[in-house]
Order: C-alpha cells, then sequence, then structure tokens
C-alpha cells in the first residue's frame, strides 16, 4: 500500500480544542469592539451620535472618522476605514464601539446613531452597462485582453460553433472562522493576533497604514479556521482592532459578526461569460471567444480574470480572451478559492460539453482532441501536463465507457440519472520566502518559516519538505509557522504556498546539511543555524508554462417532480506533480471539489437593486454544502515527476479542487434532463423550467 | 422602582468542574460564557446564530448550539465541551478517529463536530429516529443503526466548509462499526 501520509502535526490540539485561534488570545484588560456598518447604499455621514451608545454600561470608546487614528495610504483603500465621512457601499464600516465586554460592546453599536446624507447608488451589473472598460490588468497580473490569430473570420467559417452566455452570481467564502484580530499596542509595539493567509502581508501593510517601522510589528495567525482567498491579505479588522487598540490603551479583540463579512471581506464577483466556440466536424477547436462581463467596487478595482483558463487549455489558434468591467457602488470583490479559474472553468467547460454534443463527439474524447502540449497563449511548453492521463483514468475508475450518450436516456423511478464531465486546471505560482534551519548538538532540528496553515497541512508538509531534505526522521524535525517574527514567507494563497515555503526549506535544510558536513559531520554545542532566501532562485520568467491539471466526473440524480439534484458520486483525478502527504493532499481536493459542489448547485447571493446589499448574508440564507449534501465524492491522483518545478517537485493543490466541479455537475444535469441549465446555481425551477 | 436586575449569579458544570460566575451579564451566552469567562476556547463562534454548529456542545446530556443558550436559564446544567471528551491524556475514540482519517482540516469546526457527534450517536442509540431512518426499522426505543446517511442527516447541523464531511462520517462510522 502506498504511504498514506502522517497525520498533522497539530491535529491534537485540534481535536481536544486547546488550537487558539484569533480570537482566542486573550491579555489582561482586553476589550471588546463591534462595528456599525453604514445604513445607506452611497453617500455621506453626516453626523455620528454616540451619547446614547456611550451611556450603556461598560462602554469604553466609539471610533468614528471624527475621532479615529489617522491612516496613510497603502496600496488597498478598503482598510482606509473611518478615515472620511464618505460611504461608498452599504455595509462600510462608519464606526466602532469598544466596551469591557461584547455584550455591551454590540448593544453599544445597536445604539449609535449615524444620519447620511444618501446620493444615487448603482449597484446592478448589466451586460450593457454604459460605464463598463476593459481593464489593462486583471487579478494575478494577466493582460485584461488578448487576441491571437483572426477569431471573428476562424468562428465564421467554422462548420461547428456554440454560442453560449453563462452566468453567476455573488459567492461568499464563509471561512467557518469569521475574521477576528486580537490587538494590543505596549511602548509603540504593535501584536495582532489575526486571523489571516499570511502574517507578513498583514505586518507590512500595517506598518504601512499607521507610519511604524514594521520591526515593531508582530502579526500572529498560529492557527487559522479557514481562509479560501479572503483572509489573503488584510482585512478591516485588523486596521480597526489596532487603532482601537491605539486610541484606548487596552488590548482589544475584534471578531467580525457573520452577517456583515459580505460585505467587508471581499466576495466572488457575478460574471456574465459569453463563450463562442468555432470547430472542425471532428470537434478541434479552431476559434475560441471567451468575454467576460464582471464588477468592481468604487474603492479598489478587483477584476476576477475568467477568461483565463481559455488561454491555457486547449488548442485555439484563433483566439479572443478579453474582460470588461464595471466600478459599481458595491462591497469590493476579491479572492476567493481559484479566482479566475473556478468561473472561468465552469463556462469553458459546459461549453466544451455543448461543442461535444455539436459535433457528436464524446466529451472525454473531445478533450483529448484539443489537447495541446504547450501552453497556446504564450507558446511555452508545458513543464508538464497529463490532463489526458486524467481524462482516461477518470473515465475508467467511473465507468464512462457504458454511457449512453443522449440526454434523458436513465431513469429509476422519477429520478433521471445523468453523467458528465469536465477538466480542471490552475497553475503553479512561486514565490520568494525564507526560511532558517536549525540542528542542536544532540541532532535535533528546528525548522522556522513564516508560513501559514489554514487548513491545508502547512505545518506537516514543511516538517516533511524538511525532514527529506535534511535526510532525518519526521520525528527529529520540530517547526515554527505562523508569526511574522519568523522568517519572512509567502503568504497561503494561489495554491503556491508548499511550493514557496517548501523551496525556501529544502534550501536552508541542504545549507545545515552542509555546514555539518563541512565540520566533519559534527555540531557545536549551540548547535547551527542556516537561512536561505529564494529570492533569487525563482525565475521572473520561466521558459516553461507550469500548471496543475484534472479531470472531473459527476453522477448527478433530478427527481422530475420536485426539479432537486442530487449529486449521487463525485470523482477527480489530478496531475499535481508529486503529492508530499496523501492524507492532507486528498481532503485538499475533496475539500475543493466539495465547495465546488455548493457552487454548482446551492450557492448565490443577490444584489438587492433597491437596498444596495446582499440579501443573502448568513449561513440561514447562504446555503454552502452540509453532511447531506456531500455523498461518494472520490480524488485520485496521477504521480507526476517534474523536475522543472522546484525542488520538492510539487505542485498547488489547494484550488484545483473546486475547479471544473460545477461544470462536470452541470453537464451531468444535461445529460439526465436535456436541460442546459446556464446560470449558477443549478436550482430546482430552473430544471423545471 | 428598583432597576431592572441585569446580572445574576450562574453555577455551571463544566466538564465535571463547578464554576461560578457570580455577576454573569444576562445577555451572555452558554458559549461567550465557556470562552469569555471560564477560558474553555474549544467551542467556537461560528455564526452566533445556531446556523453553523461550530458552537455544540453537550448540555445536561444532549447536544445543543450553545451560541443559542442563555446562561442564566442554565443555571446548573451539566456542560461538556470538547475540552471534556478525553480521559486525560487519552482521546476519546472520535478523536482518535479524527486523526487518523483526517476528519478535518482547519479545525474550526472540529470541537462542534466531535461534541455533536457524541451526542448523535447516543440519540440514535436511544432509538430517536431521523427524517432517513425508514419508518418502522426499529421498535420503539431500539437503537437505530447509523448508516452513512443517518451519519450524514443527523450530523448536518454542523457546517464544515473546509468539506471534510466525507472523512468525518467515516472516522463516525470507525467508532459506531
Ligand atoms: S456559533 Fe452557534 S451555531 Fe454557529
Ligand atoms: S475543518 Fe475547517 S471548517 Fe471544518
Amino acid at each position: 500500500m502506498s504511504d498514506p501520509g502522517p497525520v498533522r502535526l497539530e491535529g491534537r490540539e485540534k481535536v481536544t480544542g486547546t488550537a487558539r485561534y484569533a480570537a482566542e488570545h486573550t491579555p489582561p484588560g482586553t476589550a471588546y469592539a463591534w462595528p456599525v456598518p453604514a445604513a445607506v447604499p452611497r453617500g455621506r455621514v453626516v453626523a455620528v451620535d454616540a451619547g446614547a451608545a456611550l451611556a450603556e454600561p461598560g462602554a469604553v470608546a466609539v471610533l468614528t472618522h471624527e475621532n479615529a487614528p489617522r491612516l496613510k495610504r497603502v496600496d488597498d483603500d478598503t482598510l482606509l476605514v473611518l478615515q472620511n465621512d464618505q460611504v461608498p457601499h452599504r455595509g462600510w464600516y462608519v464606526a466602532l464601539a469598544v466596551a469591557d465586554t461584547p455584550e455591551a460592546a454590540r448593544a453599544m453599536a445597536a445604539a449609535v446613531r449615524v444620519s447620511y446624507a444618501p446620493e444615487e447608488h448603482d449597484v446592478v451589473l448589466t451586460p450593457g452597462h454604459p460605464r463598463l472598460y476593459v481593464p489593462e490588468k486583471a487579478n494575478a497580473g494577466v493582460p485584461g485582453s488578448r487576441e491571437r490569430g483572426d477569431f471573428d473570420g476562424a468562428y465564421a467559417s467554422a462548420p461547428v460553433r456554440v454560442d453560449a452566455t453563462y452566468t453567476t452570481h455573488a459567492l461568499h467564502n464563509h471561512p467557518m472562522e469569521p475574521h477576528a484580530t486580537t490587538a494590543r499596542w505596549e511602548d509603540g509595539r504593535l501584536v495582532a493576533y489575526d486571523s489571516c493567509q499570511g502574517a507578513n502581508a498583514v505586518q507590512e501593510t500595517l506598518a504601512g497604514l499607521f507610519g511604524v517601522d514594521k520591526g515593531r510589528i508582530t502579526v500572529v495567525a498560529e492557527h487559522v479556521g479557514g481562509g479560501f482567498g479572503c483572509k489573503g491579505t488584510p482585512r478591516p479588522q485588523v486596521v480597526l482592532a489596532a487603532m482601537a487598540a491605539r486610541h484606548t490603551g487596552r488590548p482589544v479583540r475584534l471578531a467580525l459578526p457573520r452577517a456583515q463579512l459580505a460585505a467587508v471581506v471581499g466576495h466572488r464577483a457575478p460574471l456574465v461569460q459569453r463563450l463562442r466556440l468555432g470547430a472542425g466536424e471532428d470537434g478541434v477547436i479552431s476559434a475560441l471567444a471567451h468575454e467576460v462581463t464582471t464588477h468592481t467596487s468604487t474603492v479598489r478595482e478587483f477584476v476576477e480574470q475568467a477568461a483565463v483558463p481559455s488561454r491555457a487549455m486547449y488548442v485555439s489558434p484563433n483566439s479572443r480572451t478579453t474582460h470588461r468591467v464595471v466600478a459599481l457602488d458595491v462591497p469590493s470583490p476579491s479572492w476567493m478559492r481559484a479566482p479566475g479559474e473556478a468561473p472561468g472553468m465552469y463556462a469553458l467547460e459546459c461549453a466544451m460539453d455543448e461543442l461535444a454534443c455539436a459535433a457528436g463527439v464524446d466529451p472525454v474524447e473531445l478533450r483529448v482532441r484539443n489537447d495541446t502540449a504547450a501552453e497556446p497563449d504564450s507558446g511555452k511548453p508545458y513543464s508538464s501536463r497529463h490532463l489526458v492521463e486524467c481524462l482516461r483514468e477518470g473515465a475508467r475508475r467511473f465507468g464512462w465507457e457504458a454511457r449512453d450518450p443522449r440526454p434523458r436516456s436513465r431513469a429509476e423511478g422519477r429520478l433521471l440519472v445523468g453523467t458528465g464531465v469536465a477538466s480542471s486546471y490552475y497553475p503553479v505560482f512561486h514565490m520568494p520566502s525564507s526560511a532558517e534551519a536549525h540542528v542542536t548538538e544532540t541532532g535535533r532540528y528546528r525548522v522556522r518559516i513564516n508560513a501559514t496553515d489554514i487548513g491545508t497541512g502547512a505545518r506537516t508538509v514543511v516538517a516533511l519538505i524538511a525532514a527529506e531534505a535534511l535526510g532525518v526522521a519526521l520525528d527529529r524535525v520540530a517547526v515554527e509557522i505562523g508569526s511574522s517574527d519568523l522568517p519572512a514567507a509567502w503568504l497561503a494563497g494561489g495554491s503556491g504556498g508548499t511550493g514557496s515555503w517548501g523551496w525556501a526549506v529544502h534550501k536552508a535544510c541542504r545549507a545545515l546539511n552542509a555546514m555539518v558536513d563541512a565540520r566533519g559531520g559534527t555540531v557545536p554545542p549551540g548547535g547551527l543555524t542556516a537561512t536561505a532566501d529564494t529570492a533569487d532562485d525563482i525565475p521572473s520568467d520561466p521558459p516553461h508554462a507550469m500548471a496543475s491539471f484534472g479531470a472531473q466526473f459527476a453522477e448527478v440524480t433530478v427527481d422530475t417532480d420536485t426539479g432537486e439534484v442530487r449529486v449521487r458520486r463525485l470523482l477527480g483525478v489530478f496531475a499535481a506533480g508529486r503529492i508530499l502527504n496523501a492524507r492532507t493532499a486528498r481532503s485538499q481536493f475533496i475539500g475543493g471539489m466539495t465547495m465546488g459542489v455548493g457552487m454548482a448547485l446551492l450557492e448565490g447571493s443577490t444584489m438587492d437593486p433597491r437596498f444596495g446589499d446582499f440579501a443573502e448574508r448568513d449561513l440561514a440564507s447562504y446555503h454552502v454544502p452540509t453532511h447531506a449534501d456531500v455523498r461518494g465524492i472520490e480524488a485520485h491522483w496521477i504521480d507526476e515527476t517534474d523536475p522543472l518545478l522546484n525542488p520538492m517537485g510539487s505542485k498547488g493543490i489547494g484550488e484545483i479542487g473546486i475547479v471544473g466541479t460545477a461544470a462536470a455537475i452541470a453537464n451531468a444535469v444535461h445529460h439526465a434532463t436535456g436541460v442546459r441549465v446556464r446560470d449558477l446555481p443549478v436550482l430546482p425551477e430552473k430544471v423545471l423550467g | 422602582m428598583e432597576p431592572p436586575q441585569t446580572s445574576s449569579a450562574v453555577t455551571l458544570r463544566v466538564n465535571g468542574v463547578r464554576h461560578r460566575l457570580r455577576d454573569l451579564d444576562h445577555r451572555t451566552t452558554v458559549l461567550d460564557a465557556l470562552r469569555e469567562h471560564l477560558g474553555l476556547t474549544g467551542a467556537k463562534k461560528g455564526c452566533d446564530h445556531a446556523q453553523c454548529g461550530a458552537c455544540t456542545v453537550l448540555v445536561d446530556g444532549r447536544r445543543a448550539n450553545s451560541c443559542l443558550l442563555l446562561a442564566v436559564a442554565y443555571d446548573g446544567a451539566e456542560v461538556t465541551t470538547v475540552e471534556g471528551l478525553a480521559d486525560g491524556d487519552a482521546l476519546h475514540p472520535l478523536q482518535e478517529a479524527f486523526l487518523v482519517r483526517d476528519g478535518f482540516q482547519c479545525g474550526y469546526c472540529t470541537p462542534g463536530q466531535l461534541c455533536s457527534a457524541v451526542g448523535m450517536i447516543a440519540e440514535a442509540g436511544g432509538g430517536a429516529p431521523s427524517v432517513v431512518t425508514p419508518p418502522g426499522t426499529a421498535a420503539a426505543g431500539a437503537p437505530v443503526p447509523l448508516s452513512p446517511e443517518e451519519i450524514r442527516e443527523r450530523m448536518s447541523g454542523n457546517l464544515c466548509r473546509c468539506g471534510a464531511y466525507g472523512n468525518i462520517v467515516a472516522a463516525v462510522e470507525d467508532v459506531t462499526r
């Protein structure tokens, strides 16, 4: 049997309840904060009357734009809270109540009277919005628009054509731990326990905002209750907690209420995606257009790069991939698990299914025929790409061969049964990081790096990489992560954590072994320490394109009376470099696929045009998958040896699981029913038509 | 007229230890009493609105969302939290199973999942049917067998955004089979 991989190093703390998260550090004298969100969709704060709030027993302070500490501008204006009277969207924070107890803080916040001068607002994304523009760059620095060859000509002359528009609604990350910070200032030093995906990013941003040397700021994120992108960069809670701690001279805890998250921590923006595929009779693509329309806020430009997968997936000699965005009076969108790829692949992979139907080619075979060894847009060869192997292995495990391609060809009583397939894709990112490795005289090792474990198993994988690089058993390696006082490292994002941290850890460990070897294998009293930084090791423009690939297969049942769709089986096969810890890797894949089930069938929030607010803000109205929604999810992988990646041969696995799931399920719904739902989530009323 | 009374003395027995909170704000939930007054931060706050299950503890032997209970109404109650599941250094079999099955990722829903599973197993053992229990499966009061479907149904009040559901069900099965 293959190595099941070690259990999580911090597992015991997590199952016994002793792991401490950001809101679970309580320095003596801690005060509690509760924010006041703007109650108009756009306008100005005319006055804040804190009188009644300050009369509450236990009241400490009310911070407003008039008395809050001044901040310096950094590269993210969503963090400039309580700096002026402007209300850019509903839910934007306009005051912060601070009290001796959480109960009093909450009562105070409810008692703060804010009067506004409301202004006209515009919160509705429409494909013909007059203020749409093509951004120079979309998220991840990709070009907003790309053209290759002659799309219009090739599409017009293609014998088989698909032209379909797919829509998705705002999605919310909703990690189980809401954003929280406990902050305190002592002698001009700031210590913040923050629920974030990377303490260095928070530390640097706080240094900029407060004009304090970053050496005087410590940010700790030892255990983090999930992030999925919405804790990737600092969020307002850490700024507000630090401001309140400075203002009151006490440690301050701010744990954001769940129902406020949608407005202040980012969301996946709604998207309108038009796909046009032109192909030969054999299904081989000659023309591909992927045109994305989305929104951002007036505070910050963030453009979900949903057209990006169409630049990477399939042969497409003539290609147009564009983004158009409009800045509305809405909360600022941001990263949510596989930004760009997750919604972009939903649209592309559904269009591929439509092309398979139009060309009369099996959907697995269609993808195989359109495989490419080089990334179409850059022309760079892939360092490794085993999409076809994933499709074939998945088809074998799933029993795809026996499939009757005709829609509505399988029924069980009042249930219609269908199967669907989609590809998965996620690019590989490496970011400079530093690490330190230490060995004691008695041969015990300690590795220090500011990696962050948001549930990925980072702590464990860092130890595994170190043990392997050192050539020692895992139990001889201790790991310290989760603090900006450690050697600086990339955040847990872009599925780039393991590759980036591992590279630095590997380098430090090898350097340490070399130091020991140079001393004839002996370690002096006090031990030896090696440090490493990968800033010069990571090529800025590598000669190869690097990405993980996969294939997902779904079997669904559709109740013909109620329209309810249930996923009966979901199988993912991935090719993601070398898998370093099978136990936690499987959890990552399955976790992503589970979120994909939510995207396909449950999740989506509605922008209320009149109130300028997401209508579904809590977990009772915004539905995420539950135990009962998840059956039969399986993940497998193909061992990939790729020496061009990094010293471990690994690719990121945190996001690819959500990429392709929604398309596989939507395609299975079409196969079951003959109904092509092009609007997520696939709700009963859309299936019943 | 006397001003209304806004706090009271409340006694909770938590994991076998008696705690007397002498002047507890009536607005304080059992969850906040545990987390902010007793330093027991095992039970988590995921929503504070009985929508996620992260705060699940056992109150007088039954699972409950502690964010929904005002502590003053539970004076004298017996509470078991995740910190009380292990027997000294020996983990509860469910805790062991969660480790081996990787029944969690970030760990934030985990204390609630564990307490909920303990309560759920007892409920089924006591013969309580669920919506997926076929009528007539068990004679009144006889234990309801915990199929994976039963486990999923009965655990659906405990959300896990990391998507560890399959592994959690496997862990529960490990101890109930
Ligand atoms: S915190 Fe109690 S149910 Fe969510
Ligand atoms: S383990 Fe993260 S929410 Fe369940």
